[in-house]
This record gives C-alpha cells, structure tokens and sequence, in this order.
C-alpha cells in the first residue's frame, strides 16, 4: 500500500531539504558538489514522473502526515504546478551540471559545503511553493527561499565586494515583500478560517468585497509583486544578478521570480477568482500599465549598462514585464502567454547568463570593456550567446517568438485602442531589445581583441551545459507540444475551474 | 468602538514605526531594527486575531459532563505565530551578519557613505 510512488509529492520537497545538512558536512571540492547534483536530478526525476500523472489522470493530492485538509496540510500537483515542478528542478540539475568546476573559481573550496547546502534550501523553497496547498506552509517556504537566496548572492563577495551590499537591500526588500504576504494571508484567515488554498477559494464569494479581503488582496498582490520584482518593485534584482556568482544569477534568473509569478497566478485566478480579481477589483487596471511601463522603460535602460550580467538583469525585469502583461489581459490566450514565457524565458535567461558565467570564467570580468573581441576569442561561447539572443527578441524559430505571439493574440482578443496599442508597444520593446543585444554582438565581433589575449575557449564541462540551454530553446520554440500544450491546458483549467 | 480595535491599531503603529525606520535611517543596524518591529508587529496581529472574549486557554479540562464545555480562544494563530518568530530571528541573524562583513569590507555600516565609494552599492 505505501509504494514509492504515492510518496512523490512530500518526497520533491524533502529530499533537497534533507541532503542540505548532509552536504554542509562535507568538504573539498567534488563531494558538496555531487551530493547536490544528485538531490536536483532525482527531484528532477520525481517532477517529471508527477506531471506524467497529473497529465494523464488529474490532480493529485497528498495529505501530510495523513491529517485530512482543511485541517492537515495539503499538497497539490496539478498541472500547472507540475510543469513548475519540472522547469525549477530541470533548471536547477543543469545549471548545476555548470556548477563542477566554475564555482571554485568564485567560492573558496572551504566553504563549497555550506555555500551547495544553502542552494540545495533555495530549491527546497522553490519547488515547495509550487507543491503546497497551504496559504501559509507557502510563506514558510517562501521564507527558506528568500533567506538562502541572500546568502547565495552574498557569496558572491570574493569578486566584487558590493555583491555584500546587494545581498543586504535585497533582504531588506524581501522581508519587506514576504511580511506584506504574511499580513494578508492573516487577514484572509480571520475571515475564513481556514489555511487551505482549496477551501479558502470555496468560501471567497461569501466573504468577497468585505473590507479585510480588500485589505488581504492589497498586502498579497502588493508583498508578492515586490518579490517578482514588477517594475517598480525591482530595484533588488540588478544588484543581486550583477554581483551573485555566476551559476547563482543563472539559477535565479530561471526560477526566483517566476515562482512569486505563480503564486501571484494561484492567488489572482484561484482564490480570489477571475470575476472578482478582473471585474470587482480591476486589478488589469493597476497591472496592465505597470506591465507595460515595466517593459519599455527596463528594455531601454538596459541599452546603457556597461556591465553584460547587469545588461541581462534589466532585460530579465523587462520579460517580467511581458509575463504580467499576459495575466493582467484576463483572457485564456493571455494567461497562455504568460505560462508559456515563464518556461521560455526561464530557459533562454538561464542559457545566456550561463554563456556570461563561460566568458567570466575565461576572462575573469564582465565589463563589456573587458569583453571586446570576445567573439573571435571565444567563439563557440559567444555564439552561443548570440543565438540565446534571438530568442531574447523573439525572432521566429526561437521560444521569444512564441511566447510574443501568444501575447500580440491575447491583446489583439481585447480589441479597442488599449489592445493595439499593447500591441505598438511589444514591437517597439522588441526593437529595444534588438539594440541591447546588437551591443553585445558590437563589442564581440567588431572590436579588436587586446593586446597579448589568446584564443581560449571555456573547458568542455561549461561549453555543454549552456548549449544544452541554448539548443534547448530552439527545440521548445520549433516543438512547442510540451510547453504551449501544457500551456494551454493549465490556463484552461485555471479561467474555468476557478 | 474604537478601543475595541485597540491591538489592531497598535498592529499599525508599529508596522509604520517600523517601515519608516527601514526607509529614513542610513545606518544599517538601525535598518535591521526598523525591519525587526516591523516583523513583529505582525506577530501582535496574529496574536490579537486568536483571542476570543472571554475564552480561555486551549487546555482540555476534565469535568462533570453535564457542564457547559469552556470558551477556548483559538491557539492555531499562536501557532503560526511561533513559526513566523523563528523566521523573524533567522533573518536577523543573517542581516547582522551581512553587516559585519560590509564593515570589514567597506569600513562603516552608513549606506550614505558606502554609496559615495566608487565601488559602492
């Protein structure tokens, strides 16, 4: 009766959580190192063997300690929370496969035990929002999440000491951000008395448009915002993606912010429901033109960095931007958009960070100054980068195509002035993007390389990892079964089954 | 009436206290104070939201069967709360300690003069 297989859901979560301790223990550079990549493939496995449930016989459901819901605490695969699943800990497992040898440049090897234990509880976080079913088992994990996630970036201190400073307004913000959710979530407690996200959407409508729920939705919208980094809660990111070591920027940049994006998700379409969220709150109202603010302003600001992980940051608020553009539409075309994009963009900003941290490796900075000529240097790498950049403006072929034209669908569907002009502005934000990557490709191709600079390419165990992102994206933006179906199915689910 | 929300209030006071600390003070250990009253004040409310008037504490009590059973105030909050505490004291922990690397790297915990550094924040 108690087979492996009915365990999978508690298992994803704790086994990370578990390994974490064991992996601070060790010492030297291979054990942390492969201890943890072990963890990662194997809730790799476990996500992937989920979602092939879910897709094939419907939500699961698994009661913690076998207390029933609303009183135990529920944990819920459904689809979309599965193909979440995937995406975190498939990023995760193949960033990590980077990992082997770039960290030891950036972490000293005495602490590769404490620094893999601290990733192992950020994924711990990660994949145990999207499994819980428990308003506030999510801002436990959230927390676990949120504090490994300072000290990750903070590690990136023996490059460059401001990645200390940036650690610390993030955390800041953060807490800020997580506290806001924990208000609301006491807020919607009071009024309903439960803790269930199932049972807390069940009793919505009696309780909706009282003033604490109103109160409730602005601390969760607003807390979760700040945690997704919505234009103009942002201002965290750059730093932190600038200065943290390079796998970690890699990692984030696939996963941090879209799972405050599906909770944000969860909450908007299940528990507070499309009517109420879109028709009694209007909340497209106070979304859509930070959503798009968001987009134009960070595509042009990235234009002027003069640091490339810097450069990628800003781009990484602006495809935020596009991600609530989609939700804020409030049409099953436009939440497709934006499930769709958070897979997508996940594996391209994850491939192009990779190709930077390839380029640091090499040449130990990533100043576009100090990268002039780096396509003649290293040219499978900046290659590399070039074609991930493609798929960053959504040239045809690449994921960025599909997920823009889902988006341009969904506001053409909202019709009048306000769906054209979204329209107008993705393609003028597609043309910034095309400038901020032609800088790149400038300072690659059409510089000299510096005096007394060889031809060296990154060593083989880097070069893999970032074209199996690289490839990856053109197969998902060719192929687009797995991520638009599973897209499109989830965004079905979530606008009817709300 | 409004004494009636009394917890409630002081909930807000010090949530405020606490924000304007974060955002006024350039001195990071006096931000690390702001961001604790700030956690906490959440800890008042969750505790306030528990009570029940005239409820005791959630203990079962053996007695003759034909008596009313007591007013219990409800102890899942407090619960909660517990949790929200060990939160609280772990990002405090790590806030502080960021702080004291950021002193032995830059030399003073004043984001104002941090900020004036060339390699500043």
């Amino acid at each position: 009766m108690l087979s492996l297989s009915s365990q999978f859901p508690i298992l994803v979560a704790i086994a990370p959580l578990m390994t974490a301790p064991i992996c601070a223990l060790f010492r030297g550079k291979a054990a942390p190192w492969a201890i943890t990549t072990i963890a990662s493939a194997f809730a790799f496995y476990i996500s992937l063997q989920l979602l092939l449930t879910v897709a094939s016989s419907g939500p699961i459901s698994y009661e913690l300690g076998g207390w029933a819901p609303p009183w135990g605490i529920e944990y819920v695969v459904d689809l979309l929370s599965g193909f979440m699943l995937v995406l975190i800990s498939g990023v995760s497992t193949g960033v990590l496969l980077f990992a082997r040898e770039s960290i030891t440049k950036e972490v000293p090897t005495s602490q590769l035990g404490l620094f893999f234990a601290a990733y192992l509880l950020a994924l711990t976080g990660m994949l145990g929002i999207c499994i819980t079913g428990d308003a506030f088992n999510v801002f436990v994990f959230l927390e676990i999440m949120s504090l490994s996630s300072y000290a990750l970036i903070a590690m990136g201190e023996r490059t460059d000491r401001r990645a200390l400073t940036a650690a610390f307004q993030y955390l800041i913000i953060g807490t800020v951000g997580a506290t806001f959710y924990l208000i609301g979530v006491g807020l919607i407690y009071m009024m309903t008395g439960t803790l269930n996200i199932a049972d807390i959407a069940a009793r919505f409508p009696e309780i909706e448009g009282t003033r604490p729920i109103l109160a409730a939705v602005g601390f969760i919208v607003i807390g979760l915002a700040i945690k997704l980094a919505l234009f103009p809660f942002h201002v965290w990111l750059p730093n932190g993606y600038t200065y943290a070591p390079s796998i970690i920027t890699a990692f984030f940049a696939g996963t941090a912010t879209k799972v405050s994006v599906y909770l944000l998700i969860r909450y908007i379409f299940t528990v507070f429901g499309v009517d109420y969220s879109f028709e009694g709150l209007e909340l497209t109202d106070i979304l859509l033109p930070l959503a798009v603010l968001g987009f134009l302003s960070m595509s042009a600001v990235a234009i002027y960095q003069s640091n490339l992980k810097r450069l990628l940051a800003y781009s990484s608020v602006a495809q935020i931007g596009y991600i609530i553009l989609g939700l804020a539409l409030a049409n099953e075309t436009g939440l497709t958009a934006s499930i769709v994009h958070i897979f997508n963009h996940a594996i391209v900003k994850t491939g192009l960070f990779l190709s930077v941290g390839c380029m640091f490796f090499v040449v130990g900075s990533t100043y576009l100054k100090d990268l002039e000529g780096i396509g003649r240097r290293m040219p499978i790498t900046t290659f590399g980068f070039v074609l991930g950049g493609l798929g960053l403006i959504g040239v045809p072929l690449t994921p960025g195509f599909i997920s823009k034209w889902y988006l341009v669908v969904a506001a053409l569907e909202k019709g009048s002035v306000i769906g054209y002009g979204i329209v107008a502005l993705l393609m003028i934000s597609s043309l910034l993007a095309v400038i901020y990557i032609w800088r790149v490709v400038e300072v690659a191709y059409f510089r000299e390389m510096p005096e007394g600079t060889v031809k060296e390419e990154a060593p083989i165990s880097l070069l893999v990892p970032t074209w199996l992102f690289i490839l990856g994206s053109f197969y998902f933006g060719i192929e687009t079964s797995f991520n638009v179906g599973i897209a499109k199915a989830a965004a079905a689910f979530l606008m009817g089954g709300a | 009436m409004s004494f009636g929300f009394f917890n409630y209030w002081v909930f807000i006071i010090l949530l405020m206290i606490g924000l304007y600390t974060v955002m006024s003070r350039s001195n990071l250990v006096k931000k690390m104070i702001g961001l604790s009253l700030f956690q906490i004040s959440v800890f008042l409310f969750y505790i306030s939201m528990g009570k029940v008037s005239g409820g005791t504490a959630p203990i079962v009590v053996d007695g003759p069967l034909d008596t009313a059973a007591p007013i219990y105030s409800n102890p899942l909050p407090h619960v909660l709360i517990l949790t929200a505490i060990v939160v609280g004291i772990a990002t405090t922990a790590l806030g502080l300690s960021l702080v004291v690397r950021i002193r032995e790297s830059f030399g003073t915990i004043d984001e104002e003069e941090i900020l004036e550094m060339k390699d500043g924040a």
